[in-house]
């Protein structure tokens, strides 16, 4: 593996790549033959892409002998399974898609694809990304590459395992209530999640529309940054794309933290975590301070009720979205004697557990009698959130906190819906606010009953717009504590 | 707001979603539990705040009325369970 360009990271590749001491070709043939080697094991990708790759890195080295640099020149890249590619399965990991092939590309991907990556696969996803595990994938087993016996998180898990585990350098999957935060965490990675409206949702098959959005994984800040600063901007294929001048981040990381504020949530202590993970967080407190940062208490009254507010919220916009796997123009179709047992009988077959729990509360939210008492109530619980951050953010620069209440959990642990969502506490109230936040590696901890120390992530999160200050000081935490370089994955353990 | 028990096969005939029996009991039990945690709401005085359905700005977006390439329609049928001809085939709807 050593000799190979799997292990190296984004920026490393663009920069050999574009200075032509590597081809794509090479890459792609060595990252083809890694995945091949490791994905029995982890099982990251639902479909991978063995000719779009080698086409992609044909073209890239085309271009490059041609005298263009490009900005990801011949970087794997692992794409989430709910963001269409022209030809290629696009399932969400659902029933009801599993066959489908998308007739175009998600603006996400195609900006990618134009700055040089190469596409390695479409990765597995809890069904239409409603789950904090990856168990809710009605297609296929995704382990975390740091304990085989655990989850890789969710629901972008897929994407976050082929990071990890080398068979990507950079993933993009999409974050409603922390299905980026929490898998990064999970997996030792970077995971962020721009501003809402920041990267176009143009090929996102749609889950909750008013907090969905698209972000990178990496096993770096900049990797992270030079991916965001790729896909996003405005779209005028997506009318909620923010229409005013992208600003970029990968050239703007910083090493020291002088002169920044940062909020430490008086309502997130995390003292009910536990000592061990208590401690990892006190330290990146300090770690924070260490760099120049100051540390101010903020509050987040309303942060608590962020649950609650997301549990409707997300699932009445979901009850709408999905109205439209219906049998009828694409997908699963289960026949009946007339059109609605038709429809019923596809949905029923179509949608695992999960998701027909989620129509049925949004359903019920947005039913006649309990439309106010529910999804009303639930808006205006979301004004108080969005409210709560921009009083904390008048006093400091960032917020940091906890992304996960705990490290990677095993596999059918949280066997009660409820005990699921509360994975997402942490991440849930920046998502309501539309905030870019991201995850961060900041230390490991054995969790009990495992065998091998866990990697656990920072939450930082920014003001609307802030993504340039939030990257660069996600950056300085990085270079100056390392934690993501303490251990490596266990692949080997597996595939010897 | 209150937890009143969900009338499970009510809401699923409003999804188009055909549960088995044992669903419609086990959805009821989690889908009653879920709405005794989202309760917690209640407590919450929203009685001046307005409702936000998006956080960042938005505003009508209108594109120029200009023809522009779109999918082919074989591309786009070709994904249907079922066509006839140019269009897609659904059962019957209306009753003979």
């Amino acid at each position: 593996m050593s000799n190979t360009p799997i292990e190296r990271n984004a920026a490393q590749i663009a920069r050999d790549v574009n200075a032509r001491t590597l081809s794509a070709a090479e890459v792609t043939e060595a990252m083809l033959a890694h995945v091949d080697a490791v994905d029995v094991a982890v099982g990251s990708y639902l479909t991978v892409l063995r000719d779009q790759a080698r086409q992609a890195a044909a073209r890239v080295d085309a271009r490059i002998a041609a005298g263009e640099r490009l900005p990801l020149a011949g970087v794997p890249l692992a794409v989430k399974d709910n963001m269409c590619v022209t030809g290629t399965r696009t399932t969400a990991g659902s029933k009801i898609l599993e066959h489908w092939v998308a007739p175009y590309t998600a603006t996400a991907v195609a900006r990618l694809l134009e700055a040089g990556c190469i596409p390695v696969g479409k990765t597995n996803m809890d069904e239409f990304a409603m789950g904090s595990s990856c168990e809710n994938s009605a297609l296929g087993v995704t382990r975390n590459p740091y304990d085989l016996s655990r989850v890789p998180g969710g629901s972008s898990g897929g994407s976050a395992a082929a990071v990890a585990a080398y068979e990507a350098a950079i993933g993009i999957g999409s974050d409603t209530g922390g299905s980026i935060r929490e898998p990064a965490a999970f997996c030792n990675l970077v995971g962020f999640k721009p501003t809402y409206g920041r990267v176009s949702r143009y090929g996102l098959i749609a889950f909750a529309s008013s907090l969905d959005q698209i972000g990178p994984f990496g096993r770096t800040v900049e990797d992270c940054a030079l991916t965001y600063d790729a896909m996003g901007g405005h779209d005028p294929m997506d009318s909620t794309s923010i229409d005013r001048p992208l600003e970029t981040t990968a050239a703007h990381l910083r090493s020291d933290l002088s002169g920044v504020r940062i909020g430490i949530v008086k309502q997130f202590a995390t003292s009910a975590l536990g000592a061990e993970i208590d401690a990892v967080y006190a330290q990146a407190y300090r770690d924070l301070k260490a760099l120049g940062a100051t540390l101010v208490e903020v509050e987040l009254p309303t942060a608590d009720h962020g649950l609650a507010t997301y549990y409707l919220i997300a699932p009445a916009e979901c009850s709408s979205n999905l109205a439209r796997f219906d049998g009828v123009r694409y997908g699963l179709r289960v026949d009946g004697p007339d059109v609605n047992d038709m429809y019923e009988r596809t949905r029923a077959a179509g949608f695992g557990p999960e998701v027909k729990r989620r129509i049925l509360i949004g359903t019920y939210a947005l039913s006649t009698g309990y439309y106010d008492a529910y999804y009303v109530r639930a808006q205006k619980a979301r004004t108080l959130i969005a409210q709560d951050f921009e009083r904390a953010f008048a006093s400091c620069d960032l917020i940091a906190c906890p992304a996960a209440s705990s490290p990677a959990f095993q596999f059918n642990a949280k066997s009660d819906p409820y005990s699921m969502y509360l994975m997402d506490y942490y991440t849930i109230p920046m998502s309501l606010a539309g905030l870019p936040a991201l995850s961060i590696p900041c230390g490991w901890v054995t969790p009990p009953g495992g065998d091998r120390p866990m990697p656990m992530g920072l939450q930082l999160c920014a003001p609307l717009f802030a993504e340039r200050p939030l990257l660069a000081a996600a950056h300085a935490y990085e270079q100056k504590t390392k934690h993501a370089l303490k251990h490596k994955p266990t692949l080997t353990e597996v595939v010897g | 707001m209150s937890s009143e028990k969900i009338d499970v096969r009510y809401v699923a005939k409003l999804a188009r979603i055909a549960l088995t029996d044992d669903e419609v009991e086990r959805f009821g039990a989690q889908l009653g539990d879920l709405l005794e945690h989202v309760d917690s709401l209640a407590k919450l005085d929203v009685s001046a705040v307005a409702a936000t359905a998006q956080v960042v700005e938005s505003r009508n977006v209108e594109r120029d009325d200009a023809l522009v390439p779109c999918l082919d329609r074989d591309v786009v049928l070709a994904q249907a369970p079922q066509r006839q001809g140019g269009f897609f085939r659904v059962p019957r709807i209306i009753a003979e």
